[in-house]
């Protein structure tokens, strides 16, 4: 981006300005300095609570999957709705990282680091669900088609299921690879400020792949880097819509519908945003970069939230229309059932978390109060988690046959599993602040000039005679 | 230290402005310019050197297609020819069923292709050992020249459009590795 290029009209991304030595020592300073106390408290916090979830693993898959509380009208709950609210949560990292990339979008730079790094611990999580469900785990690899000696036996390439298989794993991969891409340059940075013959060094220099900033390798850097941009972004809309292919391709009232796919990615969207928002607002506190994750990107992404909030708002009050529309009996009466039946008090906190929360953010004063978004943040999370219970329990409990009718209560195993990958997801989280550099510290320097009127001005000048 | 042996010549900016004017005028004056090193991707800058754009497009795209013809036809064979099985009376070669997977794939192939490309045409690998010039990959720039007889042409250039510090490289000891004589101020 050349200087001539700006407008001077824009506010700064970063603020107040910083020069480019300035920007690698604050980035890499959390990387180089013994963990403080809030650290270690936290750290203790997250991975006692992924203690538990790995006690609860281990005691369901010895004990089996009677140890939840499914019964035969329930044959899914916790485990999708956790997967589904897991996968989504991926969904604001890719955004982030790809669409707004796209859309020359200049104020990702600051965050799409660390959101792509959720993206791919939100999907570690949210994998782990399917694979507990299995029971029998070690026998995982037969979801993929490989020559085997039982036939050899296919997958099938008609069910949801597979595809969600194929999906989530693509996904995985390609996160992992644009992420990863991402940071050879910031490693070669970090590389270079080690001092010669330190382990840092070694290990610093072993990941970044040799790289010295060459021109004529950036050329070919940012070519692909542009690629994979404009390969992650359909492959984002894919997953939450194979995912809701889950339940829309089955003929169960509530979720047989069209609307699911766009419904889904929208309401993934939402709640990544939520998270990234909630994580985002501690870790800039904690390590001092508000400078650069400044409370202009806090509003923007607030934005984004009103925008898929108000997309998720519409998508429950169609359903409710298409209901009383089809006028199919089972249809209807599984709306009225979720809005009234003896899940209501989930719907209604689904309601407003998810539809009356993110009006609040249409106040100014509220989207640039930190702690403001990061409260209504976490509601914003507890509301979509509960999107995916009502979607999957009350759709299940109240069936076709009212002799069959049925209530879902969670065992603690499955509330254990659940804290678990809570504790999971942060425990990786908090081990990536302290070990690789959570803002992009080579894309942060490309904007420095952004609408910096005179974009010299912090750029020390060495014997410039 | 003079430069009396035909070593090449860098010269180290602080500002990208300073280093796309540098590398604009290097180029008009007709000297080659070996690489440019920057601690970010400046835009502009390949233009400057005259780089072509990258053809790895093309490699992502015949990647892509690859994947797509060849899981369209794993699914097809697996579905319909190796093992027909009856699934709730569907087609055994539904297509329109196996477009998800079939996408999937295709994404898959083309992300991991291109950026092996990238790698093997960049020549970055795992542990390579490298060593960036001073500054490169942290707050300056820095203009290397091919190996020159007289360099006095290109110090003054440079020097006009704002070094901040020129030197040589010593020849290279083996290839791919730069090592950086001390620098002589400006």
């Amino acid at each position: 981006m050349s200087a001539s290029s700006l407008s001077p009209l824009r506010a700064p991304l970063v603020d107040p300005p910083r020069s480019m030595a300035q920007i690698t020592e604050e980035i890499a300073a959390p990387l180089e300095r013994r963990p403080g106390p809030g650290f270690l408290v936290l750290f203790a916090l997250s991975s006692s609570a992924l203690l538990l979830g790995l006690v609860c693993v281990a005691y369901e898959i010895a004990t089996g999957i009677g140890t939840w509380g499914l019964n035969r009208t329930i044959g899914w709950a916790f485990d999708i709705t956790n997967f589904v609210f897991w996968v989504g949560i991926g969904h604001a990292g890719t955004l982030i990282s790809a669409i707004l990339f796209l859309f020359r979008q200049k104020w990702r730079t600051s965050i799409n680091r660390s959101a792509e790094a959720m993206t791919l611990f939100a999907v570690i999580c949210a994998a782990m669900f399917p694979l507990i469900h299995m029971g029998r785990p070690w026998l995982a690899m037969w979801m993929f088609p490989y020559p085997n000696s039982r036939g050899p036996l296919w997958v099938n390439f008609r069910s949801p299921l597979l595809w969600d298989v194929f999906a989530i794993s693509t996904y995985f991969t390609c996160s992992a690879v644009f992420w990863y891409l991402g940071l050879i340059p910031d490693l070669a940075t970090l590389r270079d400020r080690a001092r010669p013959g330190t382990t840092r060094r070694k290990i610093f220099g072993l990941m970044a792949f040799g790289w010295t900033g060459s021109t004529r390798i950036w050329n070919h850097y940012e070519m692909v880097y542009l690629l994979l941009a404009g390969l992650c972004t359909p492959l984002v809309l894919s997953v939450h819509t194979i995912v809701s292919m889950d339940f829309a391709t089955s003929v169960i009232p509530g979720w047989h519908a069209t609307i699911f796919p766009p419904y889904f990615v929208a309401g993934a969207v939402f709640s990544g945003f939520a998270m990234v928002l909630t994580l985002m607002i501690v870790a800039r506190k904690v390590l001092h970069f508000e400078h650069l994750i400044t409370t202009r990107h806090l509003e923007n992404m607030c934005k984004v939230i009103i925008v898929t909030g108000g997309i998720v708002g519409l998508a429950y009050a169609t359903e409710f229309f298409t209901a009383w529309y089809s006028g199919n009996p089972y249809e209807r009466f599984t709306f009225i059932n979720r809005a009234l039946g003896p899940y209501a008090w989930a719907y209604w906190t689904m309601v407003s978390c998810n539809v009356l929360v993110p009006q609040a953010f249409w106040v100014k004063r509220i989207r640039t109060s930190p702690w403001a978004i990061f409260g209504l943040s976490l509601l914003i999370n507890v509301g979509m988690w509960f999107e995916r219970f009502v979607i999957v329990v009350t759709s299940l409990h109240r069936d076709f046959l009212p002799s069959s009718w049925s209530m879902y209560r969670p065992t603690f195993v499955e509330v254990g599993i659940l804290i678990g990958s809570f504790g999971l997801f942060l425990t990786l989280f908090l081990v990536f602040c302290r070990l690789l550099p959570m803002i992009s510290i080579g894309e942060v320097k490309g904007v420095l000039a952004y609408a910096q009127t005179r974009p010299s001005s912090t750029h020390r000048i060495e014997g410039a005679a | 230290m003079s430069p009396t042996t035909t070593r090449p010549f860098v010269a180290y900016f602080t500002r990208e402005q300073d280093v796309l004017a540098a590398t604009s005028a290097l180029r008009k004056a007709g000297l080659g310019i070996r690489d440019v090193y920057t601690p970010y991707a400046v835009h502009g800058l390949e233009a400057a050197m005259g780089l072509r754009r990258s053809r790895l497009s093309q490699v992502c795209f015949f990647a892509g297609l690859t994947g797509l013809t060849t899981m369209l036809f794993f699914a097809w064979w697996t579905s319909a020819v190796s093992w027909p099985l009856n699934v709730g009376g569907k087609p055994f070669a539904s297509i329109p069923a196996f477009v998800p997977v079939t996408f999937e794939f295709t994404v898959l192939s083309a992300a991991l292709v291109t950026v092996s490309a990238l790698f093997a045409v960049a020549r970055l690998w795992p542990g390579k050992s490298a060593v960036a010039l001073p500054g490169v990959t942290n707050d300056r720039f820095a203009i290397v020249l091919e190996s020159l007889p007289d360099d006095s042409r290109a110090r003054a250039l440079c020097l006009e459009h704002g070094a901040v510090e020129t030197g040589w490289l010593e020849p290279q000891p083996r290839p791919g590795k730069l090592a950086a004589l001390p620098g002589v101020k400006a």
